[in-house]
């Protein structure tokens, strides 16, 4: 029982839009959570430092609606093999061909099982005679998903929380009355209740902007184009086209989370490109729409109404027989 | 400071051993507590620097496993109240019908002061939404509080009686409603251990439910009446009982938050309260005060302690990502495994 989902783009609809955030070429740079911040008035929420990681802002909530996930992993990082002289590479031609030719492969590559003698070694390598093994960072920039079947639209009881004509899901602030049922129906853990406000609160996708035709915040100040901004229909395409070429360039890792409509919540109009197991970056491996069992609860819940009803009638019984 | 803190060795003063590589360790964190031994062995699983997945619910424990209490209590009062008002048990229509109005107020109460916004109490029923068990909710709550309310009055002023009949009888309608929707109120939910537990919880709640009713009507009715509560709470005991059984092995891994910690404790208390209140209650609930006294109170704290230890352990399963991802591997894992999908 859900949602009819993103209304199909026709004369009265723009198409569906939605981001994707390609994680192999962020660089952490955070640019997304303090555009996102300044743009959204998001407020502050503590100057924390967790000592995990360089990652203070820890997960999305009501304060973090984009939100940069750093992991170390003993994995080797493709083209930064140690003992290779550089000396005769002009370095701003090779950076043109990053991520494109199988010489450069990006981060995250890990060396193809044809690789030619001298080839760069897949496995981890130790660099050090300490037995230090080579490290990876992952870096991916979170945010809500804008599911095609949103649990946190489905069980708003207000119908605070709706779908825009650009197929996003967004807060109405001067209708929710904080009952907070948003928050643990969200399979992804986005939505979050500001406390001193009460109110829940989460990513628009820049409703604002995007009714003037700009693009969000985050995508608009990221530096390396990780979070990319249109129509879902092309952004599918070029993620599609995308792990083809990390494929071929070695990086076997890569995967896409999110895209597949046909997922646990239709697809997600916010969707990734990651290096590893969406676990690792914090993400549930195989999110389901709660509501798509809600038709299946409301049967139970009537058949032990219905015994409730039979119970009590039989504990009176043996009085109206005599 | 003249000297540099930072060595060949390291930062001065700073704390080794920040080497821990993300993931696999964060999972595998052994769980101490009274040599409890997890049901299910503990699987290897990745996490975010063991951070949970989910966002865990903001609700207050005293307001919503309150309201979920209360909502239970109020509803099969109803339908105590109905039969008593029917089979001419006078005392136990009213002491039902009290509690029905009492409860169903207490619990509205609570269902606002957890609002964050509770003056925007009236959006809930600015629309009809069947998608969401809360707005539903305040739907059934918004027809069958006023119809306790008339129930009663009718009852204690002695006027307008086939008013108060009729409704003590649409009360005695969606008091089932009111008792068993809380269930889904839970279950419809991402959070592990209430959403993998909706087959069963509506009937744990209905049962929680009729025990607690039962107890109020041991409590409150004399002896005489008493019968068809004793009756009551035993039906309830078992039902409730039974499918909370049912359900912990149904579920696996997300029934382990039921069994540990704060929530454990309760739900074990809520047993035994309930266990014994029926025993004393089918034992002597018709011959002593006393008795039917001490088993209607320790029924009405079982069915409470019962709320709230499923409150607790939903809670606790969304603030461990073990919860959400192994489940979720394993789903993930088996539709691999499907002959005909394998891809490798």
């Amino acid at each position: 029982m859900t949602e009819q989902g993103p209304p199909q783009p026709g004369a009265d609809h723009p198409p569906r839009m939605g981001f994707f955030t390609d994680t192999s070429v962020c660089i952490g740079c955070k640019a997304c959570e303090v555009a996102c911040k300044e743009w959204n008035a998001v407020p502050a929420d503590g100057l924390e430092l967790t000592g995990m990681s360089y990652d203070n802002s820890r997960r999305l909530g009501s304060e973090t609606w984009r939100h940069v996930a750093f992991i170390e992993q003993r994995k080797p990082l493709g083209g930064q093999e140690p003992g290779v002289s550089h000396d005769d590479v002009d370095i701003f031609r090779a950076a043109s061909g990053l991520g494109v030719t199988i010489a450069s492969p990006g981060p995250g590559a890990t060396a193809p099982e044809d690789a030619l003698p001298g080839a760069p070694a897949g496995e981890t390598s130790p660099i050090a005679p300490d037995g230090r093994t080579e490290l990876r960072w992952l870096m991916s920039s979170d945010v809500c998903k804008h599911c095609t079947r949103a649990a946190c639209l489905d069980v708003c009881p207000t119908g605070s929380l709706f779908r825009t004509e650009f197929g996003t899901v967004v807060v109405q602030e001067d209708i929710c009355n904080g009952c907070g049922y948003c928050i643990p129906a969200c399979p992804y853990g986005v939505i979050d209740q500001r406390p001193d406000d009460g109110r829940a609160w989460k990513c628009t996708l820049c409703y604002d902007r995007l009714g003037v035709g700009a693009e969000p915040a985050c995508a608009k100040a990221c530096p390396t184009d990780s979070i990319q901004f249109g129509p879902l229909e092309e952004l599918r395409e070029r993620a599609a086209s995308r792990v083809a070429q990390l494929h071929g360039a070695g990086v076997l890792d890569a995967r896409l989370y999110g895209e597949d409509p046909q997922d646990g919540v239709g697809g997600d109009g916010a969707f990734f490109l990651l290096l590893d197991e969406p676990e690792v970056y914090g993400l549930p491996p195989d999110p389901v729409v709660t509501t798509r069992d809600l038709p299946s609860m409301w049967r139970y819940a009537a058949a032990a109404a219905v015994t409730l009803i039979a119970g009590v009638a039989v504990s009176f019984l043996e009085r109206s027989h005599r | 400071m003249s000297e540099s803190d930072v060595t060949p060795a390291g930062v001065r003063g700073a704390r080794p051993g920040r080497e821990a590589v993300t993931g696999r360790a964060a999972g595998r964190r052994r769980r101490g507590g009274r040599g409890e031994r997890p049901v299910v062995p503990e699987a290897e699983f990745s996490t975010y620097y063991g951070m949970p997945v989910l966002n865990p619910p903001r609700w207050e424990a005293l307001d919503i496993a309150g309201y979920l209490y209360l909502g239970g209590l109020a509803g099969a009062s109803s339908l105590l109240a109905a039969g008593a008002h029917r089979t001419a048990r006078r005392r136990l229509a009213l002491a039902a019908k009290s509690s029905a109005t009492g409860a169903v107020s207490l619990s509205l109460v609570a269902l606002i002061h957890d609002l964050g916004r509770p003056e925007r109490f009236l959006n809930m029923l600015r629309v009809f939404k069947p998608t969401s068990p809360m707005n539903v909710g305040s739907w059934l709550l918004a027809g069958y509080a006023p119809l306790t309310m008339a129930a009663l009055l009718s009852d204690v002023s002695g006027k307008y009686r086939p008013a108060g009949a009729a409704a003590t009888a649409g009360a005695a309608v969606l008091g089932p409603a009111v008792t068993t929707y809380t269930a889904v109120l839970l279950a419809d939910t991402a959070v592990p251990s209430w959403h993998d537990g909706y087959r069963q919880l509506p009937f744990v709640f209905a049962g929680s439910g009729a025990a607690a009713a039962a107890g109020v009507g041991l409590l409150a009715a004399p002896l005489a009446e008493t019968a068809p509560a004793c009756r009551l709470a035993a039906l309830g005991a078992a039902l409730e009982l039974g499918n909370t059984e049912l359900m912990k092995r149904r579920i696996g891994l997300t029934s382990e938050p039921l069994e540990q910690g704060r929530a454990g404790t309760l739900m074990r208390t809520s047993k035994a309260l309930t266990v014994g209140g029926t025993l004393l209650a089918v034992c002597a609930g018709r011959r002593s005060r006393v008795a039917a006294s001490v088993a209607g109170a320790a029924l009405l704290a079982g069915s409470a302690m019962l709320r709230f230890g499923v409150f607790r352990a939903g809670v606790a399963s969304a603030k461990h990502p073990k919860y959400t991802v192994v489940p979720q591997r394993a789903r993930l894992q088996k539709q691999q495994n499907k002959p005909g999908t394998a891809t490798s």
